[in-house]
């Protein structure tokens, strides 16, 4: 008896020696992540699952929380604010990141150590969308270009070739044949956000701020393309507001789903939305470039996105960047972001890759050839100029230009803008 | 010698500890003291804290600076005013139903001749119970702009085109008037009931012995019996007009009002202090707004002569 219990005592001290000793070996960091997209929490997963298997010495594991999108961002407001209780990785979307740039010193790290060596490689546009006083502090999950998704049979009942669509007048031609043969609207515009009216002032080359982050709203060209929304509407009768008011909103996912419109001008990110909320429509919604305001001009633009960033507040910020390195800029992460979340990646450089033409739920949707079409438009995705006060001024795009103008017809293009740009150089 | 001594000691020690938890002195403030602490840490804490902040300009972390009164001139712009306005409106909708139709059911209820009085008690007070945010996203989708929707579907029934219910002022604010109705209509019942417990039958008995017809009874019995009652809920209805935020916000997702319509003051205050991170600004907003609803209040209750002395 005596025997066998030195005997296992001696088993089990063994066994806890080796435990504690693997245990030194294989130290496991937890990191803490916030986002208010489920689809991240999956991407983020996958890439901690990938880390794992190539670092056996050296584990994370991920505590991810999902919150919905105001109160995430409200949360880490808070905490950033009172110094305690923000977590390691967090999202922050981009028209709430000027929030958390603010003062002197902002409470993000700087991410420019692994963002400088693969610079060449990136849509750099992207990151100058979270950057501040030459620091980067966001690293995104896609380009957002923006693109057109027309309804093909909408389109072949009408007689209408998408390629011959070149620039936004034989967009408007087009668009009155359709609305002819179908009795639909050709498209949906937004009214009470933001998503028609600014990738296409953006796509005509213009901004609400100038590089010098001067407020340049309410100058002609935006007018021009504010008017040439209302007109699509109200003159041309080819185009008729977001039901919901939104692209966003349930009843619109509905109404599109039913065959709505022949049309739908979002990024990229919004073929999430069609394979989720509107699977009537597979195989027959096509991919092209947007049409363009004059011969020569962009095709497209970088619209939206969300920047992961890595809080002061972080016990392990090595660790933490060197996921975000891993898991977002590396060439597999990149790849990634295409094959877990559909988005078009930051890293240019993997747009030809072989993974980017495998099948998956997107080309099934879509149909193959999405990111040869994205190679030919690359060096025409323009991005945007953000400042302190691009909260403020996506705020007032929203409730004020579009809705007053488009929807209320309270105000004229001109009033609208003008009230709008000066309220914003009052701040 | 010393044991006995040392025991004698040890007993008056726990005699004394017992009188201090069974002294009148003390004993009270133990039991409130619950109430007290959770008062000061979690009301007049931030309340000195907001006036302090209102004050300031919050940029980030130890990047705060005094600005004077700064941030209270800048109230003086369109989107408070708007919001201000709707409130008003909203206030006073709300005063006009919430009043009248509560006493008009809660004196059907206590009625004897009421069949089934227990069954519309509870089903006029569950919405009280329901999650506004579930209610919320209820009342959105059913006040949408779609063709389907019930209200669209009665008006094309008459041949009016469909409305988009929430992107029109008076429509929207009929809407969180409705939303407004169907959640406080139950609570507002409970303390008219309560009110009507209290008038003694009597009155009634001898206004019958009197000849009083039902009308004649209820204007000059019920109406004076429920007074207190009435201001109260006066008092709190004004109170919650000008604090309304839950309604709004899940009407208009992430607090988006287009063409301000659907802007409150709370929901304004929200806008800036997180959605543009000026908690500065929203601190002012929320002083303001309190001493608005302090002034209105004020005046309502010296109206009714609520300060007056009993015999006045």
């Amino acid at each position: 008896m005596k025997k066998l219990i030195s005997f296992i005592t001696v088993i089990v001290l063994t066994l806890l020696v080796l435990a504690s000793g693997t245990k030194l070996y294989s130290k496991t960091t937890t990191l803490t992540f916030w986002t208010f997209q489920e689809l991240h929490k999956q991407f983020m997963d996958d890439a901690v699952a990938n880390w794992n298997k190539r670092n056996p010495n050296n584990q994370i594991k991920l505590e991810t929380e999902v919150y919905p999108y105001d109160e995430m961002h409200n949360k880490l407001l808070i905490s950033l604010q009172s110094g305690t209780g923000a977590p390691d990785l967090c999202d922050i979307e981009i028209s709430k990141f000027a929030n958390y740039l603010k003062g002197k010193n902002p409470s993000l790290i700087p991410l420019n150590n692994i963002i400088n060596p693969v610079k060449s490689k990136l849509i750099i546009g992207r990151f100058d969308n979270y950057a501040k006083d030459g620091n980067y502090y966001g690293i995104d999950y896609h380009v957002g270009a923006t693109v057109m998704y027309y309804n093909k049979e909408f389109l072949d009942k009408a007689n209408v070739d998408p390629d011959k669509i070149i620039t936004w007048k034989d967009y408007v031609e087009a668009g009155k044949k359709v609305v002819a043969a179908t009795g639909k609207p050709m498209t949906t515009i937004e009214v009470s956000e933001h998503w028609t009216y600014y990738p296409m002032l953006i796509q005509a080359g213009s901004d609400i701020f100038d590089k010098k982050g001067n407020v340049i709203l309410d100058n002609k060209k935006n007018t021009e393309v504010l008017q040439f929304l209302k007109d699509m509407i109200y003159k041309d009768k080819i185009a008729i507001a977001a039901p919901g008011g939104f692209h966003h909103a349930e009843e619109y996912w509905n109404f599109m789903n039913k065959g709505g419109a022949a049309s739908l001008m979002m990024p990229l990110w919004y073929m999430g939305r069609f394979v989720s909320y509107m699977p009537d429509l597979k195989g027959k919604i096509i991919v092209r470039p947007l049409p363009v305001w004059e011969k020569g001009g962009n095709r497209s633009c970088g619209m939206g996105g969300t920047g992961t960033v890595v809080t002061i507040q972080s016990k392990n910020k090595d660790m933490a960047v060197k996921l975000l390195d891993f898991a977002k800029l590396s060439k597999d992460g990149a790849i990634k972001t295409w094959t877990v979340l559909g988005f078009d990646p930051i890293r240019w450089d993997v747009w030809d890759a072989p993974e980017m033409k495998a099948v998956n739920k997107f080309t099934d949707y879509f149909g193959k050839g999405i990111f040869s079409m994205l190679l030919s438009i690359k060096n025409e995705i323009p991005g945007t100029m953000i400042t302190d006060k691009y909260p403020a001024a996506i705020d007032l795009l929203k409730k004020n230009v579009c809705f007053n103008v488009l929807s209320a017809q309270s105000q004229t293009p001109e009033e609208a803008l003008k009230q709008a740009a000066n309220e914003l150089r009052k701040k | 010698m010393l044991k006995i001594v040392n025991e004698i000691k040890k007993e008056l020690n726990i005699k004394k500890k017992k009188e201090i938890f069974n002294s009148v002195k003390i004993i009270p403030y133990i039991f409130v003291s619950p109430f007290i602490i959770a008062f000061l840490l979690f009301y007049l804490y931030p309340v000195i804290s907001t006036i302090n902040m209102s004050f300031q300009e919050i940029l980030g972390p130890g990047d705060v600076k005094y600005i004077q009164f700064k941030n209270y001139i800048n109230l003086f712009n369109h989107d408070f005013y708007d919001a201000l306005i709707f409130n008003s409106w909203y206030t006073f909708w709300t005063l006009a139903v919430l009043i009248p139709l509560p006493v008009f059911l809660a004196v059907l209820l206590n009625s004897k001749l009421t069949i089934g009085k227990n069954f519309f008690r509870s089903s006029f007070f569950i919405p009280a119970l329901t999650s506004v945010v579930v209610a919320g996203i209820f009342f959105r989708m059913f006040f949408g702009g779609m063709e389907t929707t019930i209200p669209n579907t009665i008006l094309k029934f008459f041949k009016i085109k469909p409305i988009v219910w929430t992107f029109k002022y008076h429509t929207a604010m009929m809407v969180l008037v409705i939303i407004a109705t169907w959640r406080w209509l139950g609570v507002n019942i409970v303390y008219f009931l309560a009110g009507l417990q209290n008038i003694s039958n009597d009155l009634y008995e001898a206004a019958t012995i009197d000849g009083a017809n039902f009308f004649q009874k209820f204007i000059y019995i019920t109406l004076p019996g429920l007074k207190p009652v009435i201001i109260y809920v006066l008092t709190i209805s004004i109170y919650a007009g000008y604090a309304m935020f839950a309604e709004s916000y899940i009407l208009y997702p992430n607090a988006r009002t287009p063409g301000n319509i659907g802007l409150t003051s709370v929901l304004y205050l929200y806008q800036q202090g997180f959605d543009h991170n000026n908690l500065g600004f929203a601190s002012a907003i929320g002083v303001t707004l309190l001493l608005i609803i302090f002034i209105i209040n004020t005046i309502q209750l010296r109206f009714f002569g609520l300060f007056k002395k009993a015999g006045d």
